[in-house]
């Protein structure tokens, strides 16, 4: 009979918690990824998703003349470091957070306006036999007019 | 306990647990702009090798800020009749409507924002959380932020967060409660009011160095980002509908040509910032814009109709 009282409930709790990690990615973008960009203006748009160790993920976005760009690039600490490419349409890299010690933003501006590919991928703790970590990832963007 | 209430638990249960199902189900590997929950593995090297195979692709059109933003450094002109009417907020009740408007009204009170346009900024903030609101966005536009703005009416810096933390606590909710096709149609409607815009702001007396010529042109480079971002919603019958409309408009994107050079990075210490030098060439006739300029009309307008 109890179980009639309680699945509910439990079904509830399910409920409750199936978004849990999306709303805390949204939390973590806000609180971690969102003050990198300083005195730069968020353009508003939000990009996050939760990636394991190993995992890749990539961006496409035009960037334009006018404009003075920082892109910035955050993991939960959980996870290892997060390094970023940053590559033109012929794939070649311009830019690589790893020669930097794994800086979380890059600050730019184009002489002539480009789409760009980013490429974010979770460095690997690399111990066989462990349960991957996972967490948050968030990439952000921050303008402003050219002076 | 009675057998009614037996049964209404047994279907609430079942309701709850296909709800969260759905709710936990977003597409594929190649879906744009999605959260993904990883289930955590028996055998982790297997399973491992299938995560690093997986792909998370982002689609980032430009923000109806920086789309009001380009206009600006194009150095043209605020004209208000342009903007889609306060007064259409209260025909859009669909899903559809509501998302294209609210990223509409997004990019035309970001574009009253910069020109200082103060009474315009505060009507469309409120004709933008209306069409949040109808989209069921919790807390993306509360009632602080609007008394915030007419506090801060003069400071564009200010204005210019509110605008952009609104706009990212819609898209950000619509993401991350399982819409990732309203989200997408929010950014086209921003993206296409703002070439709207742009193409209803050139004078073709002076075409030629326009600067505000060269901004239409680079939204080329944007038109397979949008495509895409679609077409990881193909099957909602909204976004099928957007799909054959912006096809229609890359279709004349075609015909405008653009050649960049190599791009080679510079350091500049003194600012620490990288510039990205390349070359580019670009080519678009009055004839191809007289184009480019009906077939993004004819869409905007069966957005704000």
């Amino acid at each position: 009979m109890r179980i009639f009282k309680t699945l509910p409930l439990l079904a509830l709790f399910i409920l409750a918690f199936s978004g849990s990690s999306d709303a805390q990615c949204k939390a973590f973008a806000k609180k971690d990824c969102l003050p990198e960009l300083s005195t730069y203006t968020h353009d508003g748009n939000y990009h996050a998703a939760v990636l394991v160790e190993g995992e890749e993920a990539e961006l496409y976005k035009t960037f334009y003349s006018d404009m003075e760009y920082r892109v910035a690039i955050v993991g939960e600490d959980k996870l290892p470091m997060v390094e970023f490419k940053v590559l033109d349409a012929n794939k070649n890299i311009l830019y690589s957070n790893k020669e930097k010690d794994y800086a979380k933003t890059w600050d730019f501006k184009l002489q002539s306006s480009q789409q760009l590919k980013l490429v974010v991928k979770v460095s690997s703790f690399n111990k066989p036999g462990d349960t991957p970590a996972s967490g948050c990832v968030a990439i952000m963007f921050g303008f402003k007019m050219k002076k | 306990m009675n057998r009614k209430y037996r049964l209404s638990s047994v279907i609430l249960v079942v309701f709850i647990l296909i709800i969260s199902l759905f709710t936990g189900c977003k597409g594929g590997k190649k879906g744009s702009d999605q959260n993904v929950t990883v289930k955590m593995p028996q055998d982790n090297a297997v399973i491992l090798q299938d995560i690093k195979q997986a792909e998370k692709i982002f689609n980032a059109l430009p923000s109806p800020l920086e789309s009001a933003m380009l206009i600006k450094s194009a150095g043209a002109r605020f004209d208000a009749n342009l903007l889609n009417p306060v007064t259409n907020v209260n025909t859009y009740v669909t899903n559809k409507s509501q998302a294209l408007n609210l990223g509409v009204y997004t990019c035309d009170l970001s574009f009253a924002s910069l020109y200082e346009q103060t009474q315009l900024l505060i009507d469309y903030m409120n004709a933008a959380k209306k069409m949040a609101d109808g989209l069921g966005i919790l807390k993306a536009i509360e009632q602080d932020d609007i008394d915030k703005l007419e506090e801060n009416i003069n400071n564009v810096d200010v204005i210019m967060d509110v605008v952009s933390q609104t706009f990212m606590n819609s898209n950000s909710y619509l993401e991350d409660n399982g819409q990732p096709a309203t989200a997408a149609m929010v950014l086209v409607g921003g993206w296409i009011e703002g070439l709207y815009i742009s193409t209803q702001l050139v004078d073709m007396k002076g075409f030629n160095g326009n600067k505000l010529v060269g901004r239409i042109i680079d939204q080329k480079l944007s038109i397979d980002i949008l495509l895409n971002l679609l077409k990881s919603s193909k099957g909602n019958p909204a976004v099928d509908e957007l799909i054959i409309q912006v096809t229609k408009l890359s279709s004349v994107f075609d015909k405008i040509s653009i050649k960049t050079g190599p791009v080679r990075s510079e350091f500049d210490a003194a600012t620490n910032t990288t510039i990205l030098k390349s070359e580019v060439k670009t080519d678009m006739t009055p004839v191809t814009f007289k184009e480019l300029s009906i077939v993004v009309a004819e869409i905007r307008n069966s957005f704000v109709k």
